[in-house]
């Protein structure tokens, strides 16, 4: 189907760029490719609002690797003391900042961007739930999807310690001692991840070669193949209906438009947006009030203290929730190795959502009212699980006081611990009961062709 | 079975799947014969490619370890413990960790004996310390029990505990506190000789260092002490 073009090579029109063209096209697939991909890639007529997100995650990719050139031309990754007793990594960021002329306009850029990926992402994941884009023939989309925000989540995780400051440290210290409670080869593996025994110039160095070679290739790589297998299947939509199932003589899908110029030219109403919302937290709000980058970061590292208060960057946050909520030993493994699984199975319980789901309809206009109630429920508790990750342990909602001596009502249902238990379990039932409830939901019939006004 | 060949060593292919990729089946005749030599050879010849590459593997995985200098770092530290007054405490660092010294009052040390109840592990029988260290002081026999020498490091996730010795209630703290140290990163409490309290994430009491006394006033921080 989306190869059938791959075989029509350009015919010049006699002009010298169409000779051009057709010189190129019998040595590379220049035409087939534009065609397939664009030209002639049929998408859905009926896409909304949600279909933003993943142009726009193409496009803070795009920034992130640009800013990021630039950032290299300038930044040390030295853990070394300069003569100021600075380390050199922590005193390169703040000569972007300060020396380097429009320094700080690239590294906000590059600091907000990292923020600005994960809502979009995460906006773009959420749309894929609403509509059920995961399901057959989809399943590789989303499992390369998967990766795609497993690849991210390593790649903010090693660019966040490479500004050298206390966040930075203490952050990646409680991630990398995740490990350790791995039985027997859990120490071993730290030291082997950090290069030392403790987190230093060894760990920066590595850490910067990943964030800024190895990664990137491996996350441009799994969105190529996460576009490829979008464009082999197609692209589903808002009433999750196949729309090669009905086809014009030309084997055109009836509901299909195609991508360029109709989406190519909607997407840039949806950069612009974005592009505003983006200014304005890099000119007027680059810390995003401590979420995008904490203040803390802003001190430069010191390994013998750790800062008060420390939590991890906001999109970690949920994860990091579930991590906490476990206390307790059993099955002969300490608790800290079940918050490690916990929370190691929080995102990897996502790729098996396409086979998880037993829905007949896929998008949310035709699932019934369990899907619908029990989704409501999960986003506000995904919601609340990030929020928490952000607040020290042993936090009460609404400034509520525990009492001195033993516990009452409120104590219990207002305690952020306990509520992150709960919302951690119901995270996991959601999806580990989801091939019950999702069976049983009274679904809508589907309609033939999409709906469209 | 018309879709299958054995070939040599019990090996079986599927026909589809080689005809599709294109290998050893130069000799594949209407038949429904392939050339079994030229087949082991290339068998042969991925298995010897592919060892190669693992084995290539090794020095790469390798450098990510510790190297020469980072592990010959890490000398021992001194610390006078001269001026050190009844209810301070020192941070000092060894091998890149801090390492805190701490001159217990009387006060203090009265608590450790009415925590035991409350305590993870109480005796301190998991091995975070040297054999020489005994008692819920955790401290060297003969030398004075109120100088406590641990690592600052959570025996969680590595953060550094927060010092709480105020009695009472202080910010975050449970209102029947007695003193102790608060983990910031995932709320682990131990009390005034680091003992970790029960139902907390962090595994084991806070390590101690192998330490040993130069003199009354003189520690020396990475020694371990002889015969004691």
């Amino acid at each position: 189907m989306a190869a059938n073009t791959n075989s029509e090579k350009y015919k010049s029109d006699g002009s010298l760029i169409g000779n051009l063209l057709e010189w190129v096209d019998a040595r590379f697939p220049a035409t087939s490719l534009w065609r397939t991909h664009l030209a002639e890639y049929y998408a859905p007529k009926n896409f909304n609002f949600w279909y933003f997100f993943g142009s726009l995650a193409l496009l803070v990719l795009v920034l992130q690797v640009v800013t990021g050139i630039f950032l290299v031309m300038h930044y040390k990754p030295d853990g070394s003391l300069n003569a100021n007793g600075i380390p050199v990594a922590f005193a390169s960021v703040n000569y972007i900042m300060y020396d380097v002329p429009w320094g700080w306009l690239v590294r906000y850029m590059h600091s907000t961007g990292a923020s600005a990926f994960f809502i979009v992402v995460y906006l773009h994941m959420f749309r894929g739930i609403l509509y059920g884009s995961y399901r057959k023939p989809r399943e590789l989309i989303w499992v390369f999807g998967v990766l795609v925000f497993l690849c991210l989540m390593a790649e903010a995780f090693m660019g966040y310690l490479l500004p050298w400051g206390q966040m930075s440290l203490w952050g990646a210290q409680v991630i990398i001692n995740l490990f350790s409670a791995i039985p027997v080869i859990g120490d071993p593996l730290t030291i082997w991840i950090r290069g030392d025994f403790v987190i230093g110039d060894a760990t920066l160095n590595r850490f910067f070669s990943f964030h800024v070679i190895a990664v990137p290739l491996v996350l441009i790589g799994l969105v190529v193949a996460h576009l490829l297998a979008l464009h082999e299947v197609g692209s589903n939509n808002p009433d999750g209906v196949e729309i090669k199932e009905r086809k014009n003589e030309k084997g055109i899908p009836l509901d299909g438009i195609p991508f360029h110029p109709y989406y190519t030219v909607k997407d840039i109403v949806g950069v612009v947006v974005f592009l505003m919302a983006f200014s304005a937290v890099i000119f007027f709000a680059p810390e995003g009030g401590g979420y995008f980058l904490e203040y803390n970061n802003f001190f430069q590292s010191d390994p013998l203290k750790t800062p008060p208060h420390i939590a991890p960057v906001w999109y970690f946050t949920p994860f990091y929730s579930m991590l906490r909520a476990m206390v307790w030993n059993f099955f002969w493994l300490d608790a800290k190795l079940w918050g490690v699984i916990t929370m190691g199975a929080g995102v990897v319980i996502l790729a098996f959502l396409p086979w998880l789901d037993r829905s007949p309809a896929k998008s949310i206009r035709y699932r019934g009212p369990i899907f619908k109630i029990l989704l409501a429920i999960f986003v506000f508790a995904f919601l609340i699980l990030g929020f928490l990750g952000t607040k020290a342990p042993g936090y009460y909602f609404f400034g509520y006081q525990p009492p001195e001596k033993g516990s009452s009502l409120l104590s219990i249902l207002l305690s952020g611990d306990i509520i992150a238990q709960v919302f951690t379990a119901y995270y996991f039932l959601f999806f580990l009961t989801m091939p019950i409830w999702s069976k049983i939901d009274k679904c809508k019939p589907v309609p033939e062709r999409v709906t469209w006004k | 079975m018309p879709q299958t060949f054995t070939c040599g060593f019990a090996l079986t292919y599927n026909r589809r799947v080689l005809s599709r990729f294109n290998v050893g089946i130069s000799a594949m005749s209407n038949q429904g014969k392939m050339d079994c030599g030229r087949r082991r050879l290339i068998v042969a010849t991925a298995a010897v490619g592919g060892s190669g590459v693992l084995a290539a593997l090794v020095p790469f995985v390798s450098t990510l370890l510790p190297s020469e200098r980072a592990k010959a770092a890490g000398a021992p530290v001194e610390v006078d413990i001269s001026k050190l007054e009844a209810g301070q405490m020192i941070t000092v660092e060894w091998r890149g960790k801090p390492v805190w010294v701490m001159r217990r009052t009387k006060e203090m040390l009265e608590t450790l004996a009415t925590l035991n109840s409350e305590l993870a592990d109480p005796d301190s029988a998991k091995a975070e310390q040297p054999p020489y260290c005994k008692g819920m002081e955790r401290t060297i026999p003969n030398q004075d029990p109120a100088v406590l020498v641990m690592v600052g490091i959570c025996t969680h996730l590595g953060c550094s505990p927060t010092a709480k010795f105020r009695a009472g209630t202080e910010e975050s703290m449970p209102a029947d506190w007695k003193g102790g140290f608060l983990c910031p990163c995932h709320g682990s409490t131990f009390d005034l000789s680091g003992r970790v309290f029960k139902n907390k994430p962090a595994p084991t009491n806070l390590p101690v260092p192998p330490y040993k006394y130069l003199s009354e006033t003189r520690i020396i921080i990475g020694v371990d002490t002889e015969g004691a």
